[in-house]
């Protein structure tokens, strides 16, 4: 990544709006596209766990797919994990860390506001 | 190259041989710091796996083989040298020497040489093709040879000699074994076992001659060389191979005056010291107690001892650690044919009794010794069949007191063959013979604080060499954890303290319709991937809604979600229902429209049916929708529910059948389809004895008799294999299905998750009786209630596909992202024998989303150039 557009990137750090909260599905997952094209996210809806929203990096490090919006999503030791569908490890979604292997998925900061679902990038 | 001179002051250890043993040597010494070690080695390669050398002409390479790498050695701080072959040993300086005049000074040298092939002297055996059998640079000379050959021979019919004419065969050589005993493995089987053993290798395709002494090999008629054997006979080969036995490499010792037996092998004690107490001797050129052992686990063991006394590691009672000997039992497979011998196998033991059980046809044959009072096993041959092996083992090996008939241990099951109960060992009992964990070490771990079997194994080890014994340690363990009140838990996982069928009771009992509800009344925390799946599979048996509807939506795994099953890339495949695999012409042309328009890779299945790869998930529903619109359903190859019943034609076409089987299966398919199970379940139905649909590998098997249809229970193909069970015979049509809805009906209220009915009901109390009870004779009332859940399971059937293309908000799962219609870059395929696979990492090429298309073909053709 070239210096100028990292710059852009620090520079131009804001809330957008993904989609609306509509769009969401209770204890499961959607993928959205990041503009930048190259990059996906797993947006997570858990009405009943502490922060109810959270996204993380659509990408399976272990699997090398674009699958984990398709995971189940639930608790291992009260730590708020989805699991792979193509393998079945947890990632948390709180740190974005594999709880079986040394791996890590991107962690993005969410809220909803207004209905409508926004990312920090 | 090192000088090998050391600046540390650690103690020098010179390790000479680098095979499997001097290998094992290194490892077990270097757990120790205060050692420097250096391996020499005659050969050009490090260690490499021996035992399984024949792997390497069924494709093995010689870095699958190897034990170690240079690199590793680098990290156990280990010096090496290869092509370093020593050839001088200074005992009063304690210096080697070897054949390129590099020096290396030792504090205690091990002897781990190994052996060679013993190649008898024959007039004008040494030839150019004239070959053995021990290292990977012989297996190259092997296959340069048969490159230029058509027929091949073994001298020697050994263990060795048989996995040498196995290799030529798969060189693809006419091959034959010449031994010159009466019998094939005359050392481990007996001359019965040895007549039965010949059968099966010859029926596999390779010669066997035995009471063959080779006189003289000389230039042949047809091939390169003829052996003319004592008798006059002769035989024509292009290639030689010697297998008949080995030799210790005891040269060093002999020219440097160590002590050697009679007959060569290194003289070493318990310790495994030779006659020099600054050396030691491991592994086949070892001769203890007047004996070399050819196998390698006495080596290893030789290897762990010598470590533990140069290091002065004792027990816990302040002992020494002592080589006293190795058990000889083996159980093998060669080229197919199931070998055991324990023991004393030839009943050479003063007394000695046998039993011998011979099963011709079917190619098995028993034998045990006992000793003259029939109260302890001293031996077996199982030729065959091998399953008593690990049973008969223990007897012998713990000299357990043998029930009142001994020959009820290797006679076919009759129902009550006595087993041996794990209270009935001793704590000195192996019951892991790779890592030597004996029943005492389980009870170890658990006294130490281990709580679950798979606790023990981390502890101890046990099951982690060839995992045979895994039955045994989970039987002992349990044991031992009941013993001590300890309650071997059931619960399906953190969230629900329940076990499969606990939760069934309480959804169907408590009327709960939603895994929330079920979550709150008993359950806690969130839930996760093996309660959710659970809870949405049971409330689907009992309610049977459409399972993506929105309160099961999220339980699903997703192949139940999409209703296709996710392939490595994240693709899904579509399997439409082929009921009984009849499918019209114009059907199956519908099929190939659709793959050939979507540009799906396409594969008839196992199950008779066509399997459709690569369809992206915004895909699904339009493949669907042309599908569904042409008269097909969901195959529900996604589910733990009904895949398929196989059949064959019947009596409708074929001359031989005797019931009409194509409409049975046909029926059942449609009858059971959509039914939500512990797992998933495969049917078949044959239309005589002739039993072409396998329907005995199958949940559920039906053959058709003169009378009507014999209905079999159990199967099982894949992972574990199991004949099915007989359950009833000559039912008429309307009586296999009321069995077969109460056999699935219960095995789907009572089957632990992701349980096949298979060790379903061997683990049912009573098990095939019990089953016949409670479906036959009603023991226990419930069969109304069974049959009215399956009828209404089977009313309230639909086609979920068919549900999920008329669902507007359910085909918003189906988008790819949720703000945008972009496909994902990241799936992409190439082509292979003309048609698309997934694109492997190298192959895929850096594009940027492409707006998504119908069909696959753009980003095929995108890469297709690439590559």
């Amino acid at each position: 990544m070239s210096l100028t557009k990292e710059n852009q990137a620090i520079t131009s750090k804001a809330w957008r709006t993904i989609c609306h909260t509509s769009d969401l599905v209770k204890d499961s997952g959607i993928s959205a596209l990041l503009e930048s094209e190259d990059e996906q996210v797993a947006i997570f809806h858990i009405p009943n766990s502490e922060e109810k929203i959270y996204a993380v990096g659509n990408y399976d490090p272990i699997g090398k797919a674009n699958v984990l919006y398709r995971g189940l999503v639930g608790c291992i030791d009260d730590e708020p994990v989805v699991s792979s569908p193509l393998y079945k490890q947890h990632f948390s979604l709180k740190t974005g860390k594999c709880l079986q292997e040394e791996q890590r998925i991107s962690v993005y900061d969410i809220r909803i506001e207004n209905e409508e679902v926004q990312l920090y990038l | 190259m090192s000088t090998g001179k050391q600046l540390s002051s650690k103690a020098k250890i010179v390790v000479v041989g680098n095979g499997m043993v001097g290998h094992h040597f290194v490892e077990e010494m270097s757990k120790h710091e205060d050692y420097q070690i250096t391996v020499l080695s005659a050969e050009s390669r490090l260690a490499y796996d021996r035992v399984y050398l024949s792997s390497y002409f069924a494709g093995k390479t010689a870095a699958d083989l190897a034990l170690t790498t240079p690199e590793h050695y680098d990290e156990l701080g280990v010096n090496f040298e290869t092509d370093a072959k020593v050839t001088n040993i200074d005992k009063v300086a304690k210096v080697v020497t070897t054949e390129s005049g590099d020096s290396f000074a030792y504090d205690k040298l091990i002897l781990a040489t190994g052996s060679y092939p013993f190649v008898p002297p024959i007039p004008g055996g040494d030839v150019e093709h004239s070959l053995v059998y021990r290292t990977i640079d012989d297996l190259e000379a092997i296959q340069a040879s048969a490159d230029v050959s058509k027929v091949g021979v073994v001298i020697g019919g050994g263990l060795l000699g048989l996995e040498a004419a196995k290799a030529l065969k798969e060189l693809g050589l006419e091959t034959h074994v010449v031994e010159f005993a009466p019998q094939l493995m005359a050392v481990q089987v007996d001359a019965g076992g040895g007549r039965l053993l010949k059968e099966k290798i010859e029926a596999l395709g390779v010669q066997v001659h035995t009471s063959k002494a080779t006189n003289v090999i000389e230039r042949g008629d047809t091939c390169r060389y003829k052996l003319c054997f004592s008798d006059d006979t002769v035989l024509e080969t292009d290639l030689i191979l010697f297998s008949a036995g080995i030799r210790p490499y005891d040269n060093l010792a002999r020219e440097f005056d160590l002590e050697l037996g009679a007959r060569g092998g290194i003289v070493i004690d318990n310790q495994c010291k030779t006659s020099d107490s600054d050396i030691y001797a491991i592994g086949e050129c070892a001769l203890w107690n007047n004996f070399i052992y050819g196998l390698v686990a006495p080596g290893y063991n030789m290897a762990k001892v010598a470590a533990k006394d140069i290091a002065g590691v004792t027990n816990d009672k302040g002992e020494a650690a002592e080589f006293t000997g190795a058990d000889m039992s083996t159980k093998l497979k060669l080229m197919g044919v199931d070998v055991g011998s324990i023991g004393d196998a030839h009943a050479k033991t003063e007394g000695a009794l046998t039993y011998t059980y011979e099963n011709q046809p079917e190619g098995v044959y028993k034998k045990i010794v006992v000793s003259s009072d029939k109260k302890l096993l001293l031996g077996a041959v199982l030729i065959g069949d091998t399953s008593e092996y690990d049973s008969l083992l223990q007897y012998m090996l713990n000299e357990i007191a043998l029930p009142e008939s001994p020959e009820g241990l290797i006679l076919p099951s009759s129902g009550d063959k006595p087993t041996l109960g794990v209270d009935a060992l001793p704590d000195t009992a192996t019951i892991c013979s790779c890592l030597n964990v004996t029943k005492g070490d389980i009870i170890a771990a658990i006294d130490c604080g281990a709580v679950d079997v798979g606790q023990v194994k981390s502890d101890t080890k046990a099951g982690s060499g060839c995992g045979g014994c895994a039955a045994l340690v989970k039987s002992v363990a349990d044991k031992e954890l009941e013993k001590r009140g300890v309650e071997v838990k059931k619960d399906i996982c953190e969230h629900f303290a329940y076990s499969r069928r606990e939760i069934y009771d309480l959804v169907s009992v408590g009327k709960i319709k939603t895994f929330d509800e079920l979550l709150e009344k008993h359950g806690k925390g969130l839930g996760c991937e093996i309660c959710k799946p659970l809870a949405g599979s049971v409330l689907a048996s009992v309610w049977n809604d459409y399972i993506l509807k929105k309160p099961h939506l999220s339980l699903q795994d997703t192949n139940d979600t999409y209703l296709g099953n996710m392939q490595k890339d994240g693709t899904y495949s579509v399997v439409p229902r082929i009921a009984g695999g009849e499918i019209t012409p114009d059907k199956l042309i519908v099929l190939g429209e659709v793959a050939k328009k979507y540009n799906l890779y396409t594969k008839i299945t196992g199950g008779a049916r066509v399997d459709l790869f690569g369809a992206r998930v915004e895909q699904l529903p339009l493949i669907w929708k042309e599908l569904v619109d042409a008269g097909f359903e969901t195959g529900h190859a996604y589910g733990k529910s009904l895949r398929t019943v196989k059949s064959c034609v019947g009596s409708t076409w074929c001359r031989y059948g005797v019931q009409d089987s194509m409409s049975m299966a046909i029926d059942l398919e449609h009858r059971y389809k959509g039914l939500r199970a512990p797992h998933k379940i495969k049917f078949g139905v044959s239309g005589c004895t002739r039993e072409c649909a396998e329907a005995q590998g199958k949940d559920i098997g039906i053959i058709a008799t003169d009378g009507g249809w014999n209905l079999y229970v159990a199967g099982n193909g894949g992972m574990k294999p199991r004949h099915a069970d007989l359950f009833a015979t000559d039912l008429d049509d309307e009586t296999v299905v009321k069995y077969v809805d109460r056999i699935l009906m219960f095995y789907v209220q009572t089957g632990d998750r992701l349980q096949r009915t298979s060790t379903w009901m061997e683990n049912l109390e009573g098990g095939l009786a019990y089953l016949q009870d409670v479906i036959i004779n009603d023991s226990l009332g419930l069969n109304d209630a069974l049959e009215a859940q399956m009828a209404a399971i089977i009313g309230t059937y639909q086609c979920e596909w068919k549900t999920t293309i008329e669902d507007e908000d359910a085909l918003k799962r189906f988008k790819p992202f949720v703000n945008s219609d972009k496909a994902d870059s990241n799936i992409q395929f190439v082509t292979e024998r003309e048609q698309i696979r997934p694109a492997r990492g190298q192959e895929k090429i850096d594009v940027k989303l492409i707006p998504s298309t119908e069909s696959n073909t753009a980003v095929t053709e995108a890469v297709a150039e690439e590559v």
